[in-house]
């Protein structure tokens, strides 16, 4: 572990965001800035039924050859993603539908007009003629035998079942055994900027140009060609600034599809701006696991194993390109989290419903698993009578055990994972709490404490990925590095920055290496004609890929630069080195900028063998080890929980986390912060249900719930840095952390609080409702402990 | 969510907009703040073909005082009211609840003759305003007329207004001195709609108490003489004696079914009544000193 701040503008340094300049004074260019001439408007209509069978679509006569539908729709393919996991079914998902609509909100015509207002007005007078089915919106009815079915052809509704046991009988003769339900709501994914595509024709390239909001630029180019028949060549994807992704916008559209054929069909530029209400219900959704969870313990509180069914609802489609298993099945190689224990069992099914697609949402399936396992910790915990951070300090990995591979074979590289929870105690102060716990608050509000720890597995690279047998892989990573004839410094990237701070920190990670002023480097993203193939950003990857492969590219960089120097010094390559931008050599030094200038403008100075790729190189990067990096957190909290009106107050709230060298610590309090709000969204306010026939109950942010400022408290964030021994500098991936363990933490501070009631919160959101609910039901079971039992257990 | 298309209006008098709403019928619509009638002309919601916009209307900007009274224009605005430049009708009892009314954005556009008019049951005028006795004026076709707010109200998001008529003004007796004012809102963020929401105007030396519970997907349930909800009678102490039994057998009576809403819904109205209760300072309040 070494100090967090370093001096410099390199590795290290707490140095201000250059993005910030263009985007707090509202200079961003977002796909809604965009305007060519020309360009005319589209508006869907979208299925009222969330199962039904087409019998008919009429548009009106004067309308014909402005709405088009799927019979129009020639030489466009289904979009199918698929998994190479043994046993996945596949599903086929037209763009536009065609005999059947799986969800409401699926499309079945898009409308062309002049501005949306005009082709909503469209939209509107498209009649359909439906049959309604029988719609599955609760995954566990669905998974049952004799449901109605998705699609047909497969007999059942099941995506994907997978089993994982590794001698779980070992651990049935265990005296301490606790069992719990415990479920995640679907919920919906909330970037401020929705998703938008705009398509034009590029003749003088003869290419289709499609702007899109999209973490993944390269990964749309491909699904792109592959529904429209087209060659990659034959399409640009631009993807400019981008509002916030977590995950949203690394999913290829229905929409992107459509408007790429449209453009082609009309050939002039179309737009689809995605409003709240399509958002919500049509597209966003994400999250929605359900548990059946047995721990198995001794009294001290030592795992003996694990016990899990796991049910995700992976809605009507397969979302490409991660495909509508990665939830589920992720959810058995990561349920086991931060701990070591010896029997393991875990059965998960990705069910099939009448509802959306369920998408990857920042944390993916971390945080369900989070959830569950920490929530029956608690559980556990309470049902032996010792605090909560004694049994997870009894099964949390240990330091000397690192590198470690756990009971999935997952490889743990590095860390103190004891560490972090002990700094959170020290922060948090349960001594304290509990004091004011027990003494009681004058208002009849009751305090809890909660605990939650993960382990965040990220940058997973080709290893892990290919077992999936999903659309995309992702390999070696590409960082382009050229010097300007001034001495200037561009990079290109295939990942994008949608709220990373690349066009910083990359500048940093060459900065420690070239010397070059970040003042004076430009990051290119976010554009396939500039820049090198990447699978984006996801999975927590682009500063270990990206940083990676900026940190190779420049190394290379700085040893061509050093060649021309030596040359320019007329010294021996053996006795130059580079250091802070310049070549220094035993009688002199040279600086990139003069080198650069005669690279570019005098190329007569420089002699005839020099190396002719010059001052630009694209290079590319791996880890020693492509298994992931793990960082890892303890999230700890105090809540006050009103128990006759269901109102929870966050009153303290502490962080310590290890995410490897950090490159820009500030940038990643930046983003534990915005996972933080965003976890908080998961504990307490965000929930999509939906109505016994599949319709969505939330359909503009009135009735979906996000927390504001005021409900996001300011944190306490303590940082570790024990390096990753395989990446470059020693970082790992800290992406999604932020938004991972906070739901799981403030559930259990809510169950502390609660449980003298004979209340156990094991569902999220935890709403008022809910609280005020279980709270009256108790009390009528008169489960309401006698005064003082819970602290007598604890001291006994 | 763009609206359908409609025609737009912005007369400057009173009679010119209720001419033009007689004139476009049904399908002539009133707008104010916009804050609650623009999402519902975006959502389709509302399609109407005639829109008056009546933001336009000097007189509807006014605020007179009366006997006993404050007199707001209907086009008050939230945020005028937060910040006093509209004057209060006691000490912080309007401004209290209009900071607490959706976001400073919502508050700087949104009016009150807006909020009474849209009569959503959650909506924090419409209860405050009831708990306070208010009465609103309207103008039509046949001129003027006045109605207590319990009558104006008359089932979720509707309203008395018949054809071609607005809501011109809202008359609020003030709070004497002797008077306190307790107003919980019960939402789950910072400018939410509430979902449950208790208001208790009370006054110790005089005996008398009115409360609200409020809503409850119908117009608030007001009990205008609330003695019983504290044994029988109103002096020092009355929040010591409230009867949640009492409270809890009116929502009952209310239609309000469910055991869960109500229990809340109580202890909304209880959390009221503390309030009210802990606003009689020691050296002001008749009912505290004569408690200690
Ligand atoms: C995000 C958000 C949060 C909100 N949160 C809250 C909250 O916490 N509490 C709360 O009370 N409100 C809340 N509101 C509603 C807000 O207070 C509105 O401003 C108010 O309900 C309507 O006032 P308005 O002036 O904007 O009316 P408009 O939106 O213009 O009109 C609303 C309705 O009243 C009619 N109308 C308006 N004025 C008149 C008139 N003078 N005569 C006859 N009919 C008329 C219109 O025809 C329309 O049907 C919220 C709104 C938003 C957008």
């Amino acid at each position: 572990m070494k100090d967090v701040t370093q001096p410099g503008e390199g590795v290290g340094a707490r140095l201000p965001r250059k993005e910030d300049d263009r985007l707090m004074r509202g200079r961003g260019q977002y796909i809604a800035d965009i305007r060519l001439p020309g360009m005319q408007d589209v508006a869907f209509v979208r299925s009222p039924l969330a199962h039904a069978r087409i019998r008919g679509i009429h548009v009106p006569e004067d309308l014909k050859g402005r709405v088009f539908t799927a019979a129009d729709l020639d030489g466009v393919k289904n979009i199918r993603a698929v998994s190479g996991l043994p046993g996945f079914k596949v599903s086929e998902q037209p763009v536009l539908a065609t005999d059947k609509v799986r969800q409401v909100g699926e499309l079945i015509a898009m409308c062309v007009a002049p501005t949306r207002a005009e082709a909503e007005d469209m939209a509107a007078r498209v009649e359909l003629d439906l049959e309604e089915l029988p719609a599955l919106h609760d995954m566990l009815e669905a998974r049952k035998p004799g449901a109605a079915l998705v699609h047909e052809h497969w007999g059942d509704n099941v995506f994907l079942e997978s089993l994982v046991n590794v001698n779980i009988e070992a651990a049935f003769d265990a005296p301490v055994k606790v069992t719990r339900t415990i479920s995640t709501a679907r919920q919906c994914m909330a970037p401020i900027e929705g998703r938008g595509t705009v398509v034009h024709l590029d003749h003088r390239m003869d290419q289709l140009v499609v702007y899109t909001a999209s973490q993944m630029p390269h990964i749309v180019r491909s699904g792109l060609s592959e529904c429209l028949e087209l060659d990659e060549g034959q399409i640009r994807i631009i993807s400019p600034d981008v509002g916030g992704g977590f995950g949203y916008k690394a999913i290829l559209l229905s929409e992107d599809v459509c408007l790429a054929w449209l453009a082609r069909k009309l050939g002039a530029p179309v737009r689809w701006l995605e409003d709240r209400r399509e958002h919500l219900t049509a597209n966003a959704n994400c999250r929605e696991h359900h548990y059946e969870l047995t721990l198995y313990a001794e009294r001290d509180g030592t795992l003996r194993g694990i016990d899990c069914e796991a049910t995700v609802d992976s809605g009507a489609y397969s979302a490409y390109p991660f495909s509508a298993c990665l939830e589920a099945a992720q959810v058995a190689s990561i349920l086991p989290g931060p701990y070591d224990f010896p029997s393991y069992r875990c059965r998960t099914w990705s069910v099939a419903t009448n509802k959306c697609p369920i998408l990857p949402y920042r944390g993916v399936a971390r945080t369900g698993v989070c959830f569950a396992l920490e929530v029956a910790l608690d559980a556990l915990a309470a049902e032996l009578g010792l605090p909560p951070e004694v049994v997870r300090l009894k099964n949390l990995v240990r330091p000397e055990q690192m590198p470690f591979d756990n009971i999935t074979k997952k490889h743990f590289d590095s860390g103190d994972y004891p560490e972090v929870l002990k700094r959170a105690l020290i922060a948090i102060d349960p001594e304290k709490v509990r004091a004011r716990q027990k003494a009681g608050e004058p208002d009849g509000r009751r305090i809890g404490l909660g605990l939650s720890i993960y382990c965040e597995q990220g940058a997973h690279g080709t290893s892990v990925y290919s077992g999936w047998g999903i659309p995309m892989v992702p390999g070696h990573e590409q960082a382009g590095a050229r010097l300007t004839p001034d001495g200037g410094l561009e990079l290109r990237v295939g990942v994008h920055s949608h709220g990373q701070s690349l066009e910083t920190t990359l500048a940093q990670v060459a900065h420690e290496i070239l010397g070059i002023p970040v003042a004076r480097t430009r990051v290119f993203y976010g554009d396939t004609a500039m820049t090198p193939y990447s699978t984006g950003s996801w999975g927590s990857r682009v500063m270990v890929m990206a940083g990676g492969a900026v940190a190779t590219a420049c190394t290379e960089l700085s040893e061509r630069i050093r060649r021309i120097g030596a040359h320019m010094l007329q010294a021996d390559l053996a006795d130059v080195r580079f250091e802070n931008g310049r070549v220094i050599g035993p009688h002199g030094d040279v600086g990139v900028n003069e080198i650069a200038h005669t690279w570019y403008r005098r190329p007569q100075d420089l002699p005839a063998d020099v190396d002719g790729g010059g001052l630009e190189v694209t290079s590319g990067y791996k880890p020693l080890r492509d298994s992931g990096t793990f960082s890892y957190a303890t999230h700890a909290v105090v809540v006050a929980v009103d128990p006759e009106i269901g109102e929870v107050e966050l009153l303290d709230y502490v962080i310590v986390e290890d995410g490897g060298v950090l490159v820009n610590p500030m940038v990643v309090d930046g983003q534990i912060l915005g996972g933080l709000a965003q976890g908080i969204g998961t504990a307490l306010y965000e929930e999509m249900a939906f109505d016994s026939s599949g319709q969505p109950l939330a359909s503009t942010l009135a009735d979906y719930l996000l927390p504001g400022a005021p409900e996001v408290p300011a944190p306490f964030i303590g940082h570790m840095e024990t390096p990753s021994p395989y990446t470059r500098f020693g970082v790992k991936g800290i992406g999604e952390g932020g938004a991972i363990a906070p739901p799981a933490a403030i559930a259990n501070a809510i169950n502390d609080a609660l449980r003298p009631l004979g209340v156990e919160m094991m569902r999220s959101p935890v709403t008022p409702r809910r609280i005020v609910e279980q709270v009256l039901a108790a009390r009528e079971a008169g489960l309401v402990e006698k005064q003082g039992a819970s602290a007598n257990r604890s001291a006994a | 969510m763009k609206p359908a298309p409609f025609e737009i209006a912005r007369p400057r008098e009173i009679e010119a907009a209720v001419a033009l709403l007689a004139e476009g019928g049904d399908g002539a619509k009133v707008m104010a703040g916009g804050q609650s009638f623009g999402p519902m002309l975006n959502l389709r919601l509302a399609q109407p073909s005639l829109v008056v916009d009546i933001t336009g209307i000097a007189a509807l900007k006014s605020v007179r005082e009366e006997e006993g009274a404050i007199v707001y224009g209907a086009l008050v605005t939230h945020a005028d009211v937060e910040d006093g430049r509209a004057p209060d009708v006691g000490a912080h009892v309007l401004s209290r609840v209009a900071a607490g009314i959706a976001y400073r954005a919502v508050r700087n556009r949104g009016t009150m003759g807006g909020s009474l008019a849209h009569a959503d049951p959650a909506a924090d005028w419409v209860n405050a305003l009831s708990a306070l006795g208010a009465d609103v004026e309207i103008a039509g076709p046949s001129g003027r007329r006045w109605l207590g707010l319990g009558d104006f109200l008359t089932g979720a998001l509707s309203t008395a207004l018949g054809a071609g008529e607005m809501l011109v003004a809202v008359r609020v007796p003030k709070v004497p001195a002797s008077a306190r004012f307790g107003y919980a809102k019960h939402c789950r963020k910072v400018g939410e709609f509430a979902h449950a929401t208790g208001a208790l105007l009370v006054d110790p030396q005089k005996g008398t108490a009115r409360a609200l519970m409020g809503a409850i997907d119908a117009p608030p349930l007001v009990i205008a003489d609330a003695r019983e909800l504290f044994g029988g009678r109103v002096d020092a102490g009355f929040a010591g004696r409230f009867d949640a039994t009492a409270a809890a057998i009116a929502l009952f009576d209310a239609g309000v079914s469910d055991p869960v809403e109500r229990h809340i819904h109580v202890e909304v109205l209880r959390r009221a009544v503390r309030q009210a209760d802990g606003l009689f300072s020691p050296q002001s309040s008749p009912s505290s000193r004569s408690a200690a």
